[in-house]
């Protein structure tokens, strides 16, 4: 039933030089820089003998720190590739103009802007919130890991599989041509021949059960976990938020599988499910991807409303404004979230009272969200506001994503949307709401929570200088995208005939270079930091007078987190506990129960990575083997017994006292 | 409460920088279309920004100003540490919200309805309704590879990268494509709808200026998308006619040979026309039946319905030799498809007719802020409107 474009070989399937896409002269110059720097890193490792150091503290550790700190270089990393990809559209499109086809050809730049889009979302927020949440909820809720520590490594391992895919494809064959939500029937077989779109399909199933796994633990550890006396509404913010955006993680994700799931048997064994032919619609297709793909917009945007309410409540010296608000306001975004997915296609021919449904639910979203933005103005309000970065970023936060919401709301309305949708408009706003909500709240975030991360600030100079780029610069990109969306320019084109346009195309590449400049100066203030980390010296563990638990252990937190499970009283437990004078106990230590680290995540997600890989160049006999090892090294691992250990108590003992030293030096 | 300061400089640059844009003499055709459902859906856009400005202004404001205000240098400000609850202000913040969102989701109810794509015009601009007797002109619209089919089947006309109609005359376009999924979009004229295989997709519309604007598809749909462009020329009724003698004057007949050589990939193709087209083209295209010797879509419905042809139904299964375009990945024929049963060429449209649809007043429709009716309100035949969309997911 489906056609044989190329022939198979029974060893290497469809791999082979020709895959190697050795006419593109800016692919093999990035192989070439990826090479030498790949081997330069090695090298250094080898060199300084770091290999057993790395595989022992960080690659096989179950500690929910470390585990959130290798998301977070994750996301970094991803964030870099993904940003790159974002320049060379920029530049194209600012080129291809008076019959100049710019410098990308289309097979190019069409794998360009797909995958931008998609380490984006899959490889860079969802690592970065997942980062974030696996290092400071079990903090703040007092818990010693996850409940499942080993299933946290290996949920990291399977994400950052998905993200090694999708690396692959650049060098080894191509990735896909379709945007990056891969609408057949285009990303069906007959119309995307190639592996494209089978590298797009594994990646994602293979982080997709990472990030599935994660969101279980995440609640579990939530409902669990919790230190005693902390009930449902006494607990942090970004513990809600957190909550939910797991709730929402397990229940969209799987729909997700399950539609990749049905176009990888369209593209494998030849159904129907989304095809034109044989009574395949491929408007199911748009419907289930949206279905989860709307959620995942409040999946990634809600940790960040939890950012921002520990941050704005913590630089104001104020207790939040309205936290039982704000937690309903989550919980009713959580629910709405998952009936307004059709808002991203009323172009699609359903009907008037359709339509109208869902964008009047898309509108209705936009209550909760405005109640939120008025609760943390209301914090700011009688407060003492310290203009530390992450509150810097908070403010330009709030000023940028009401301008973001309110164009959200305008392409609600089906009608506007008619004329608005696809446009550079719409690029615009979900830019204004990811970049301005998503990036600049985990910005807020990387400043505030770093001190507890490693026991230093961040250097400000560097900061401020990152921020000045970044706010203005992220207008400067975006602001010519909204007129053009309003001159009818639509998106996803690699040259245009009206040489009008070019002058926006220009700013908003300059744009783009100006936000360069900022990540460039995150890059130098992380460096700066750690050079000066000595004068940036944190040993209080509370470097700005924070409210919430994970500010009641030490910077950086012991492996156990707190020698004894502290009692909540009340909301703001640290601030609770500072105002009531409680005191750190200096004696009495007992033994800690710990997991033991456990290189089974590695190896497993390593064989789930290589099985991936043979399925996307149709090497039968390697995912065969690959799958035995995968089953077999699972059930192996089960009669793994060397599962925990005991921190003895003198070991707490020693640690607790290094501690109290600390705290009467500084 | 205190009241809101002047915007902070940059705040004000900011806000003034679309205005500067307006200034700076580019073509928002968005705003200022050359249709009256375009005009309507951008005057839309508009009124809800002003709305939602309402709300945005103020929080804008009071977010610069209590940063200022309450900045921890300024000690003369009150520093409140405990103060964390308000029931009226509990009040204000959910229910502001709620009014400007009950305002926009009555606007946004009414507009949807009224200018539903799928509803036949009722005006061609504020206060010129349409006449009973007046006949919408017809366009079939297929998006192809990399390219736009347009047939005038009043006309017997069909034209390659370039539409064209009378201007002040309602157009109704019956919109599908042949591989993958495009939208048809011509900013001046109406907001797009998606172009899907095996699927009809109508839109109303009406030009009410003359001139020539650009019409392009709005979603991706593979490397040759970019150049999918073509020119909407709205003329006067003389100019039209025109138009059409020239393409009569063309020759050349577009038949299912010709169309299933015309699907191929190619890019950038300049406009072509054709003097005639084979009766019932469009009606193949969407039954996914131009290549011989396939079934058509309704036709396999129908069979499907009755039960099927059960298992001897697989040995009508069958294959063309594959065969790889030089253009780009798109592959075409190496497909399976179910062959024709019962071959009645002459058949082909049943079902596929399209019904004959009157102009709806939109008296039943109108809501607040919308002008009253003069006279009795008609009611819409509910079955013009649902016989005429895609198939719902079942």
């Amino acid at each position: 039933m489906i056609p044989q474009p190329a022939p198979v070989s029974p060893i290497l399937g469809k791999l082979s030089l020709d895959a190697l896409p050795l006419h593109e002269p800016i692919v093999v110059a990035t192989f070439c820089g990826v090479a030498l720097g790949g081997i330069a890193l090695v090298a250094a490792l080898t060199y300084f003998k770091l290999w057993t150091y790395l595989w022992k503290e960080w690659f096989t550790s179950v500690d929910h720190k470390k585990i959130g700190i290798m998301y977070m270089i994750l996301g970094l990393v991803m964030f870099l590739r993904g940003f790159a990809d974002a320049l060379m559209m920029r530049l194209q499109q600012a080129l291809a103009f008076n019959g100049s086809e710019g410098y990308l050809n289309a097979h190019h730049f069409d794998q360009v802007f797909t995958a931008h889009g998609v380490i984006m979302i899959f490889f860079v927020a969802m690592p970065f919130v997942t980062g974030l949440m696996n290092y400071i909820v079990p903090l703040q809720i007092g818990a010693r890991d996850v409940s499942f520590p080993f299933l946290n490594n290996f949920s990291f391992w399977m994400t950052t599989g998905g993200a090694v895919l999708v690396m692959a494809s650049l060098f080894v064959g191509e990735f896909a041509q379709t945007g990056w939500l891969a609408y057949p029937p285009l990303s069906g077989i007959l119309y995307s021949p190639g592996v494209g779109v089978d590298y797009y399909l594994w990646a994602l199933q293979v982080a997709g059960v990472g990030t599935t796994l994660s969101g279980i633990n995440l609640i579990v550890t939530i409902l669990k976990l919790r230190a005693p006396g902390m009930s449902l509404m006494k607990m942090p913010v970004f513990t809600w938020t957190s909550l939910c955006t797991n709730v929402l993680i397990v229940a969209s994700f799987p729909v997700l599988t399950a539609v990749l799931a049905l176009l990888g048997l369209d593209r494998y064994v030849g159904t129907n499910f989304f095809t034109n032919d044989f009574g395949g619609s491929a408007m199911m297709y748009v419907n289930l991807i949206w279905i989860w793909g709307h959620p995942e917009v409040y999946i990634l945007i809600l940790p960040l409303f939890g950012v921002f309410s520990e941050v704005t409540s913590t630089f104001s010296g104020k207790k939040l404004f309205g936290y039982s608000s704000m937690v309903y306001a989550t919980i009713v975004i959580t629910i709405l979230s998952y009936l307004v997915w059709l808002h991203h296609f009323f172009t699609m021919g359903s009907g008037a009272s359709v339509n109208s449904f869902f964008g009047i639910t898309t509108m209705v979203i936009s209550i909760p969200t405005g109640a939120k933005i008025f609760n943390w103005l209301f914090t700011m309000y009688r407060g003492r506001i310290r203009f530390e970065l992450p509150m810097m970023w908070t403010v330009a936060f709030m000023l940028t994503f009401a301008i973001g919401g309110m164009t959200g709301v305008m392409l609600a309305i089906p009608p506007a949307d008619f004329v608005l949708h696809n446009s550079l408009f719409l690029i615009a706003h979900f830019h204004n709401v990811i970049i301005g909500g998503v990036l600049f709240g985990l910005f807020a975030a990387i400043n505030f929570w770093w001190p507890k991360a490693f026991g230093f600030k961040l250097n400000t100079f560097w900061g401020k200088v990152s921020f000045w780029c970044w706010v203005p610069g992220f207008w400067l990109a975006f602001l010519p995208l909204y007129i053009m969306g309003l001159m009818g320019v639509t998106r996803r084109m690699r040259v245009f005939d009206d040489p009008s346009l070019q002058i926006f195309f220009i700013v908003a590449a300059l744009g783009a270079a100006l936000i360069a400049a900022g990540i460039g100066a995150m890059l130098v203030q992380f460096a700066v930091s750690i050079w000066k980390r000595e004068e940036l010296k944190d040993v209080t563990g509370d470097p700005w007078g924070g409210r919430t638990l994970e500010w009641a252990t030490s910077s950086p937190p012991p492996e156990y987190n707190f020698a004894f499970t502290p009692v909540i009283h009340d909301l703001d437990a640290w601030y609770d506990m500072k105002s009531r004078g409680s005191e750190r106990p200096l004696t009495g230590f007992k033994d800690i129960h710990m997991p033991s680290n456990t290189g089974a995540g590695v190896i497993l997600a390593g064989i789930s990575t290589l099985i991936g890989f043979a399925l996307i160049w149709h090497i039968w006999w390697l995912v065969g083997l690959g799958f035995v090892g995968l089953i077999g090294g699972a059930i192996f691992h089960t009669f793994n017994y060397k599962r925990d250990f005991d921190i003895p108590a003198e070991v707490v003992a020693e640690t607790e006292a290094a501690r109290t030293r600390q705290l009467a030096g500084a | 409460m205190p009241r809101p300061r002047p915007l902070s400089a940059r705040l004000r640059a900011l806000l003034t920088l679309p205005a500067f844009a307006l200034l700076c003499g580019c073509d928002m055709v968005v705003l200022n279309p050359a249709g009256d459902v375009a005009r309507q859906q951008g005057d839309l856009v508009i009124v809800s920004t002003l709305l939602m400005l309402l709300i945005i202004v103020p929080v804008m404001a009071l977010v610069v100003l209590f940063a200022w205000r309450y900045r921890e240098s300024n000690k003369e400000a009150t520093y409140s540490p405990d103060w964390d609850h308000s029931t009226s202000l509990e009040l204000v913040i959910w229910s502001a919200p709620l009014l400007i969102i009950i305002c926009l989701g009555a606007i946004t109810w009414v507009s949807t309805h009224l200018l539903d794509p799928y509803r036949p015009l009722s005006r061609t601009g504020p206060n010129q309704p349409i006449a009973a007797n007046v006949k919408p002109l017809e366009v079939q619209v297929v998006a192809l590879d990399w390219k736009w089919l347009f047939i005038y089947p009043e006309q017997g006309i069909a034209t390659v990268n370039e539409m064209a109609a009378p201007v002040g005359r309602p157009i109704r376009f019956r919109i599908s494509a042949s591989s993958v999924m495009n939208s048809f979009y011509i900013p001046a004229l109406a907001g797009q709808i998606y172009a899907m295989p095996a699927m009809e997709t109508p839109m109303n519309a009406v030009f009410d200026k003359t001139g020539v604007f650009q019409g392009l598809s709005a979603n991706y749909s593979g490397h040759g998308f970019s150049k999918m462009r073509f020119k909407a020329h709205s003329m006067d009724q003389a100019g039209f006619d025109a138009w059409v003698a020239e393409a009569k004057k063309a020759g050349g007949n577009l038949d299912r040979t010709g169309y299933l050589q015309l699907e191929r990939p190619s890019e950038g193709e300049p406009v072509r026309r054709f003097a005639g087209v084979e009766t019932g083209l469009f009606d193949r295209v969407v039954n996914m039946c131009v290549q011989p010797g396939k079934m058509c879509m309704h036709q396999m419905m129908m069979l499907d319905a009755e039960g099927g042809t059960g298992k001897a139904g697989l040995h009508n299964v069958r294959h063309t030799e594959g065969e790889t375009s030089a253009t780009g990945t798109h592959m075409h024929g190496g497909k399976s498809f179910v062959g024709e049963i019962c071959a009645d060429q002459q058949d082909v449209a049943v079902g596929a007719k399209p019904k004959s649809v009157k102009p709806v007043k939109q008296a039943t429709l109108t809501g607040a802020g919308l002008k009253q009716p003069s006279a009795k309100p008609t009611p819409i035949a509910p079955s013009v409107a649902s016989e005429t969309r895609p198939r719902p997911l079942s």
